[in-house]
């Protein structure tokens, strides 16, 4: 599988390989920098591992002012710049290529401090997501959106990619839960945007940097809005005969102005996949699952199930199954979570990431359906119910090339399917090259053009991730 | 003569930009006028969005609306307020205190940025704002975002365009996120705190998992202008909780007694609950038809009290503390003192001043806006410079929408 195209490399830049790594090692301090070849290899991919580029070099900063000697140096020879969290894009965002310097956070992983009278804390960009949780749980809080590799994944590419996770539905995506950054532009300069204070002045740089995958700039800390706690919390299993009731219970919860925390969908292959990984106890008789998780005190949970079940009968539910224990509790979540992986151990797949409206989900899980069929491969579903967020993962064989590229085929139709149907080509795992030639689906040209712009006045060399996001024909002259 | 350009469509407001920018000429672009902080230079001709009005799509099940921009405030609220739907921003509502007239638009909301008490917890309007439609200033119509909750497909130019106050493009059309009113509201007030004491019972409460959906002080000096008079003596605390009923009356109990050792408690109902609160998002104590100079400065929560505090060694002020502290309502008694109130936001650790009023000889000697590093506006120059080559729009204070 290998249709997608990357810029060719810069013969400029490759020829001058070694001055490169000299120049960089004076930069960095010892073991910041790898350049040897086969320590390069595990920086070649991400987990979009169909699309492999060694990059010439990974620099590995300690600092902001690393970050910005680095990217300093590398904007003066116009060398291009890969930034790199821990490498989880499901969409190649964090794929080098041969003439890239790959900037990865991952030294930079301390939180710096936790402000619980403010609500918030700051982090240096390589530290998890889930570490920040992790690090004020004991104390009520937590970090709230929760990508499925919460435990890997960086702030620095949830920020890139404007990660989202099960429990955005009612907490929001990163972009709504982050406050302030430091990051340093493509000419070494450093930034602060935001900050503890709700609103920043002047244009609203945060926003459009988060999701902007890379190409605005390098982000070296964040500042983040923590929640308290629910009192409680407690995900409920619904079954269903079709995907198509489970689809029309969802759009009927939200409009009956009930939001859950979170609702998920999984249809009977990704039921079985799931449970064959967590066990946990999701019913093995039904054609569709939602998860949906409701907090609050233990009245307000029973009061707010109550509303749900009865939208549910409606739909014939088949099976309501509430967990016991909070041990139950982990296991469902677990199952969920590891969807992905879970998949990965029983076949090859790519995972699409459209968001459609809600009122379109039923039919969009059935185009889904047909097809998966037509290209005679298999598809299990598994996704964000609740904001339309769907995550068909389509299974194939990798070490087959036809199967390969009929996958690839029925993702691309798919994903038009979602932006048809009033929807998106991504909803949280950002374009990356998976869906950059897509791009014109979904816009005119006149809209590519303004973002395009917007993202030259940032980075006019076009150096900093540049084989992503935006087709590679018709870009402006750099 | 100002000329005031009505366009009845996206390509007539086209051909209105692509003329005045074949003619190097100005455009100030207007919604209902009513949050103008600057007016412009006389003689401008005006880009107006009175005509491009009009709902397009209301779809309560998925709870989104797209509108035209010039659709009027009121107009929005009445269709939602039907289906028991609202903007979970409370845009705030500035005629009473900068003596506007006019009629508030939706553009003009998401164009300021306009977000209300319960911006802090459940985000500000350019949180809520999912697509727009515009025409930048090569008179191109372009569109960003769409109409689902999640969307990371390319750069989010729907942020940009969120309180970029008509400086980048003439906004058309705008799709927004809604959610279900709240069954009930209340108010939980405690009564006779100085401002240090009330920053410390509000992180209480937010510390709490109560759900406030809305936290301010309102210091005795102002506490009597709020419910015709009807809040306890002293100053008030308050946290407002909304939801179902019977969970509301379970998680006002519980902020009380938390609450308790902090000063007397008292309660307000819903209908209360909601004139205070509208009150608190209009700026209701300064709408005195005054000129008196008002910031509204945004800080961390915890600073906005040790600000005034600070100030008020050097100069006469009043204020009120929204947003858990972070939003400072700053009335001076005479000069606007741009710079002291600037230098202490920064000593405190940062945040930004924007003086929302003043005499207009004070307004044109102040920096309005906050001023901001020069490699931050020289980017956000770079920025405007690919939405409006031409600088037709920028003859516009960056005060205006």
């Amino acid at each position: 599988m290998e249709q997608i195209g990357f810029l060719p490399p810069k013969s400029a830049v490759l020829s001058r390989r070694s001055e490169i790594v000299e120049d960089l090692l004076d930069l960095l301090p010892e073991g910041c920098l790898v350049h040897e070849p086969r320590a390069l290899v595990p920086f070649e991919t991400d987990a979009f591992v169909s699309y492999r580029r060694v990059p010439l070099a990974v620099a590995l900063p300690e600092t902001t002012a690393q970050v910005a000697a680095v990217l300093k140096y590398c904007h003066r020879y116009g060398i291009p710049v890969v930034p790199r969290g821990a490498g989880t894009s499901l969409s190649g965002g964090a794929i080098p290529q041969e003439d890239a310097v790959v900037l990865g956070l991952s030294k930079m992983s301390r939180i710096l401090e936790v402000d619980y009278a403010n609500r918030t804390a700051t982090v240096q960009a390589g530290v998890t997501n889930l570490a920040i949780s992790d690090a004020v749980s004991a104390d009520g809080y937590f970090y709230a959106p929760d990508p499925s590799s919460q435990l890997a994944c960086t702030i620095g590419g949830n920020i890139g990619m404007n990660s989202g996770g099960a429990h955005c539905l009612k907490y929001g995506v990163t972009t709504n839960n982050l406050l302030g950054v430091k990051m340093v532009l493509v000419d070494g300069t450093v930034i602060e945007l935001g900050g503890k204070a709700l609103d920043a002045p002047g244009l609203d740089l945060l926003g459009l940097l988060c999701g902007s995958e890379g190409q605005l700039g390098v982000v070296t800390e964040a500042t983040v809005r923590l929640i308290a706690k629910p009192e409680g919390a407690r995900p409920v299993l619904f079954g269903f005969d079709s995907s198509e009731e489970a689809g029309a219970c969802v759009a009927d919860i939200i409009g009956a102005g009930i939001i859950p925390v979170a609702i998920e969908f999984m249809d009977k292959p990704a039921i079985e996949i799931c449970e064959a990984f967590a066990q946990a106890g999701y019913p093995m008789d039904v054609e569709a699952l939602l998860i949906v998780e409701v907090e609050g005190s233990e009245a307000e949970m029973d009061g707010m199930l109550e509303s749900i079940i009865t939208i549910a009968r409606r739909h014939g539910v088949k099976v309501v199954k509430e967990s016991q224990s909070a041990t139950q509790a982990a296991l469902i979540w677990k199952g969920r979570k590891s969807a992905f992986g879970a998949t990965g151990r029983i076949a090859d797949y790519i995972c699409m990431d459209g968001t459609v409206p809600l009122s379109q989900l039923s039919n969009v899980l059935r185009g889904t359906a047909e097809i998966v069929a037509r290209h005679g491969l298999r598809v299990a579903n598994v996704f964000h119910a609740g904001d339309g967020n769907m995550h068909p993962l389509i299974l194939f064989n990798a070490n087959d090339p036809e199967d390969a590229a009929r996958a690839e085929a029925a993702g691309n139709e798919i994903l038009k399917l979602c932006v048809d149907a009033g929807g998106c080509l991504t909803g949280e795992h950002g374009v990356g090259i998976e869906k950059r030639d897509l791009m014109r689906h979904q816009y005119s040209e006149a809209d590519l053009v303004q973002q395009m712009g917007v993202r030259a006045a940032f980075d006019p060399q076009w150096i900093l991730n540049p084989s992503k996001v935006f087709p590679l024909e018709g870009r402006p002259a750099a | 003569m100002t000329m005031i350009h009505d366009p009845l469509s996206e390509e007539a407001a086209s051909r209105i930009i692509r003329a005045a920018s074949a003619s190097s000429a100005t455009l100030e672009i207007r919604g209902g006028g009513t949050r103008t902080l600057l007016p412009g230079p006389a003689g401008r001709d005006v880009l107006s969005s009175a005509g491009l009005s009009g709902i397009v799509a209301y779809n309560p099940a998925e709870m989104t609306m797209t509108a035209k921009s010039g659709t009027p405030l009121d107009e929005v609220a009445a269709a939602l307020a039907e289906r028991r739907q609202m903007l979970s921003f409370e845009p705030l509502d500035l005629r009473p205190v900068l003596g506007t007239g006019g009629i508030p638009t939706i553009g003009g909301v998401f164009a300021t940025n306009a977000s209300g008490p319960r911006r802090f917890v459940a985000g500000a309007a350019r949180d809520s704002l999912l697509g727009v439609r515009f025409v930048n200033g090569t008179g191109e119509v372009v569109k960003a975002g769409g109409r689902v909750m999640k969307n990371v497909t390319g750069l989010d130019l729907t942020k940009l365009l969120a309180g970029s106050r008509g400086t980048l493009a003439f906004l058309t059309e705008v799709t927004f996120r809604l959610l279900p009113v709240p069954e009930t509201a209340a108010t939980i007030v405690v009564s006779g705190l100085n401002d240090a004491e009330a920053a410390a019972a509000m992180a209480t409460a937010m510390s709490m998992s109560v759900e406030v959906s809305g936290a301010a002080h309102l210091p005795e000096s102002v506490c009597g202008r709020f419910v015709g008079g009807r809040l306890p003596d002293g100053a008030a605390t308050v946290l407002r909780l909304e939801g179902l009923a019977a969970s509301v009356a379970v998680r006002a109990e519980k902020l009380q007694a938390a609450l308790a050792s902090f000063g007397a408690i008292s309660s307000l109902s819903a209908e209360e609950t909601a004139l205070l609160w509208r009150e608190i998002r209009d700026v209701h104590p300064y709408a005195d038809g005054t000129a008196r100079p008002l910031w509204r400065v945004s800080v961390a929560p915890t600073a906005g009290h040790q600000l005034v505090a600070a100030l008020r060694l050097e100069t006469g002020v009043d204020a009120y503390f929204d947003w858990q502290g972070g939003l400072v309502w700053l009335r001076m008694e005479a000069d606007p003192e741009a710079e002291l109130v600037r230098r202490y936001i920064k000593a405190l650790g940062g945040g930004h001043a924007t003086l929302m009023r003043a005499a207009p000889t004070v307004l044109a000697a102040t920096s309005v806006l906050q001023p901001q590093a020069e490699a931050i506006e020289l980017l956000s120059a770079r920025i405007k410079e690919k939405f409006d080559p031409a600088g037709i729009f920028s003859g516009a204070s960056a005060g205006e929408a």
